[in-house]
């Protein structure tokens, strides 16, 4: 099995606020991500994708492929949008690092018919960030065979 | 959903490297410049990663701010700026290796307090410079041999 990964930025903007708090409260738990003007980050995706590589290609994957689908499922939706309000997959979420990996991982995971999704990495800024598994645990089953 | 968050701290801190069961000369064979007398420092990272459901209501597997206020208070502020062999008491007893260091840290950071409970450490890596890292994902030290 060879993991390959690829990465892309995007940059968004967004807000965390629950209709179901008090104003109090969405200052209290979500405090300057509360700004009702929304603020922006860099985001920094890295997908890996693992698989046997095809013996006429030596690829897991063409990357030309991956880097297509991650534009249109990933950049296309997000780039350069206000997440809570014109992503569509994330209404009524709060847009947190955790929500937005999963629906990534959601949105890429039937897209990848060669090798499967392994991971799908998000930094909101160089010190956060989510690795989303899906619904395997496929983490520890990596880690495991790599020592 | 499997989800691992993980969030990157700094401090920087003096150690030196010497095992009070080798003798002199076997100390400064194995640990070369790090045997130093002296000390010498080093600026850490230390990333920690944890797993758990989303809570629905926040969006968040913990708030970071609750996270970021438990690691300063375990690690952060008890390390920085500090010679780890004298200041922390388990450099007492070891060697403040980052191997050793990151299980240290593993051990302070395992017992998540009331705010995050339902949370779980996953991993502790430390990067000792931007050339090396070393992680812990906390199973029994030896029982890989």
């Amino acid at each position: 099995m060879v993991y390959l990964t690829r990465k892309m930025e995007f940059s968004a903007s967004h807000l965390y606020h629950n209709p179901a708090f008090s104003a109090e409260e969405n200052r209290r738990v979500f405090g300057k991500c509360n700004n009702p003007h929304g603020h922006g980050h860099n985001y920094v995706l890295e997908v890996t994708v693992a698989g046997d590589p095809d013996p006429a290609t030596g690829m897991v994957l063409d990357l030309k492929e991956l880097k297509e689908i991650l534009l249109r499922e990933v950049s296309d939706r997000m780039d350069h949008r206000f997440l809570n309000y014109e992503v569509p997959e994330l209404s009524g979420q709060i847009p947190t690092c955790e929500n937005i990996a999963t629906v990534i991982w959601q949105l890429l995971e039937p897209k990848i018919t060669r090798g499967h999704l392994y991971r799908v990495r998000l930094y909101e800024t160089p010190d956060l960030f989510v690795d989303c598994y899906g619904e395997s645990n496929g983490a520890s089953a990596h880690s495991g065979s790599a020592r | 959903m499997n989800l691992h968050l993980t969030r990157r701290y700094r401090f920087s801190a003096s150690h030196r490297l010497h095992s009070a069961q080798l003798g002199e000369e076997e100390n400064k064979r194995i640990y070369g410049k790090c045997n130093n007398p002296y000390g010498h420092g080093h600026n850490y990272v230390v990333e920690v990663a944890i797993s758990g459901p989303v809570d629905r209501a926040t969006g968040m597997i913990a708030n970071l701010s609750d996270l970021d206020a438990f690691v300063e208070r375990e690690v952060i502020e008890p390390f920085d700026h500090t010679y780890l062999n004298e200041e922390v008491a388990a450099f007492r007893e070891s060697v403040p290796t980052t191997e050793n260091l990151c299980i240290e840290i593993f051990n302070r950071l395992r017992h998540f307090p009331r705010e995050f409970h339902r949370a779980k450490l996953e991993r502790v890596r430390v990067e000792e410079t931007g050339l090396n890292s070393f992680e812990f994902t906390g199973e029994p030290v030896g029982s890989s041999q």
